[in-house]
């Protein structure tokens, strides 16, 4: 019962998840009666690694106070990492394959040199860069998912954090991060495939007869394992000291040092962790997009994970799912052309270039009006009040909890 | 007997204006100080000094038996060697409770590791208590600290300070904006804190000063003034024409 008063959301979103898992499954054309589509089971697999992300978002902003706008280069990183070997390993069967035929068996440089102009021939090369180094090997790209967003995090927070830039010039120094990762890839001799990126990741190696159906079907169980698994691991993280200490960061840093703890070591390790974690969320989300190109990273798409917590609530972990569910969903809606056009007469709204508008507004009135964001509806339920403390937040730094985040 | 804290040659000027004038101070293991003096005079830059905030232009601060230099450490390396301050703006984590307050500040390792696994022990939660009971707020623990009086958060504070377990505290200001019978509280606790570790007290209110019985220090102009009993400097020429005489 110990465990239940720490974690009092635990079992409601346990069962959604559940209950929604086996619904998606046993609706999908694969496993069930086949009234959800297979595209329509990637969106949703996708989601919940979007879902994924804005926990990370969470835990680094919501708890950590610390307004990273760059999380989505970690996202970016993971995806290209799990891309890179799910590429290599499809374009070598293909070639093996096609060399089968010939009358003289195929060296295994023969074959590399093969792979390498199938791979980089849209980039006019057809030498593995270095980069490749270990794209032969699953295991390694799976270590280099983990590590290379946690060494990039690592390198880029030791550096911000040691010269103790806060506040809104974190924000901007991580949008620079996003931008320079996403135009270095742009480039078509960074080694990715520059604005091409890479594609075909639908097509696991080796499972050429299963079909998609399938497929998308085990892909969206790994990703409600993993987004049970962080959910999991935020709540420990933020349920105990740790949480204490990263919540008195967020609200008033200058205190926690003089208490003797290593500010710079606790952002350190919760900006590392959620690095981790969101480039884990890259590796389930691309291989269910297909493909993954550097306009995936570009500082927009960091923005937009912002606005997922907002909405959602942050400072709480399933506002954060909330959040990110409820508004990539609903942009699915608007900018798949599903929604109506409304014709006023003069002019007719077409929700494709209106949305963002509608999203911007959202974002607005959300943070004015409504600060605890979707996950406040819960507290008019459960009856949890907000302080009266006429207006002042709970600490003197920026990213403070407000008055009317707090609960009472 | 060698001195816990020694602060010998300091200055530190801000822009061209000498906060700190080659101030020198030292205190004891177990000894009770208060700093007075008027405003400008250095005292709150003096304690950013001890505790890393501020780096000084020249001069030392050696601490302990082993004479270590604090200077161009950071400022939770020196709080984890024993330095505990406390701020004139009571400054608590408002939407944690007492229970997590004290909590944070109970000394144990701090690394982010030990602190993630952490679990409290019985030890920890007996600190707690006693510290909460000291302080007055046992039955608070579960309440919100933001929601507490201001005295109740000075106290709190104090509590976290000791709950640190420091052989130095520094204290600026306790008594402002406190009742009567709130200082009379305040003032206990920091004489039975100065049984066993040094306090330095940064404060206005003389009649406070006096209650706490120690040797006062005065600063004026970033420099030291006088220093001795509280009638001594009270009647020392110079003090009562820069401060009392006002």
């Amino acid at each position: 019962m110990d465990f239940l008063k720490k974690y009092p959301s635990l079992p409601a979103f346990i069962a959604t998840l559940l209950i929604f898992t086996l619904a998606v499954t046993f609706l999908s054309e694969a496993y069930g009666t086949g009234a959800i589509s297979t595209s329509f089971v990637k969106t949703l697999g996708k989601t919940l690694c979007l879902a994924l992300v804005a926990i990370s978002m969470d835990l680094v902003w919501g708890y950590t106070g610390i307004l990273s706008l760059g999380h989505f280069a970690f996202f970016g990183l993971g995806g290209y990492m799990i891309g890179m070997w799910l590429m290599f390993a499809r374009t070598k069967l293909i070639v093996v394959e096609s060399m089968a035929a010939a009358d003289i068996p195929a060296t295994a440089l023969e074959i590399k040199d093969a792979v390498g102009t199938q791979i980089f021939g849209v980039v006019g090369s057809s030498d593995f860069p270095l980069v490749w180094m270990f794209a032969h090997s699953f295991w390694a790209q799976i270590a280099l998912v983990v590590l290379v967003p946690g060494l990039l995090a690592l390198v880029f927070g030791w550096l911000a954090f040691r010269s103790r830039v806060t506040g809104v010039y974190l924000s901007i120094l991580t949008q620079a991060m996003t931008l320079a990762l996403s135009l270095y890839l742009f480039q078509n001799d960074s080694g990715l495939r520059g604005n091409n990126g890479l594609s075909g990741l639908q097509n696991l190696p080796g499972l050429d007869a299963v079909s998609q159906d399938a497929v998308s079907i085990w892909f969206f169980w790994a990703s409600a394992f993993a987004l049970l698994v962080t959910y999991l691991i935020a709540n420990f993280v933020v349920s105990g000291k740790f949480g204490s200490v990263i919540r008195g960061i967020r609200d008033d840093e200058a205190r926690v040092r003089f208490l003797g703890y290593s500010v710079e070591g606790f952002k350190l390790f919760v900006f590392v962790l959620t690095a981790i974690i969101a480039g884990i969320g890259g590796a389930l989300y691309y291989p269910q997009a297909g493909i993954i190109n550097p306009a995936e990273i570009a500082p927009i798409a960091s923005i937009y994970l912002a606005v997922w917590v907002a909405i959602g609530g942050r400072g709480r972990i399933y506002g954060a799912v909330i959040g990110a569910g409820v508004v990539s969903l609903v942009s699915t809606y608007f900018t798949g052309g599903q929604a109506p056009n409304i014709n006023l007469g003069f002019y007719t709204i077409k929700w494709v270039d209106w949305w963002q508008v509608l999203l911007g507004l959202s974002f607005v009135l959300v943070t004015l009006f409504a600060p605890k964001g979707i996950g406040g509806l819960f507290d008019l339920i459960s009856g949890r009040l907000s302080p009266d403390r006429k207006g002042a937040p709970l600490g003197p730094d920026q990213g403070s909890l407000r008055e009317e985040e707090a609960e009472q | 007997m060698s001195q816990l804290l020694e602060v010998s040659g300091v200055s530190v000027s801000f822009d061209g204006f000498k906060a700190i004038n080659n101030l020198s101070f030292s205190i004891g293991p177990a000894e009770m100080r208060a700093i007075i003096g008027p405003n400008g005079a250095g005292k709150t830059t003096f304690m950013d000094i001890v505790t890393g905030k501020t780096k000084p232009d020249e001069g030392s601060v050696l601490w302990g038996d082993m004479s270590k230099n604090l200077i161009g450490m950071n400022e939770a390396k020196i709080a984890r060697i024993g330095i505990g301050r406390k701020f004139q703006r009571p400054t608590v984590f408002e939407d944690q409770s007492v229970f997590e307050n004290l909590l944070m500040a109970v000394k144990n390792d701090r690394s982010p590791w030990s602190v993630l696994f952490f679990k409290p022990k019985f030890k920890d939660l007996a600190k707690v208590e006693a510290l909460a009971s000291e302080i007055g707020l046992s039955d608070q623990l579960e309440r919100k600290s933001g929601e507490l009086s201001h005295g109740q958060k000075q106290w709190l504070e104090i509590g976290m300070l000791l709950a640190q377990d420091p052989q130095l505290l520094l204290v600026d200001e306790p008594a402002a904006g406190m009742t009567l019978g709130e200082r009379e509280h305040t003032t206990d606790i920091l004489k039975e804190a100065a049984k066993t570790r040094a306090v330095v007290v940064v404060e206005h209110d003389m009649d406070f000063v006096r209650r706490l019985e120690c040797k006062v220090t005065v600063l004026h102009e970033g420099s030291v003034l006088a220093e001795g009993s509280l009638d001594h400097v009270t009647q020392n020429k110079d003090v009562i024409d820069v401060y009392l005489g006002r």
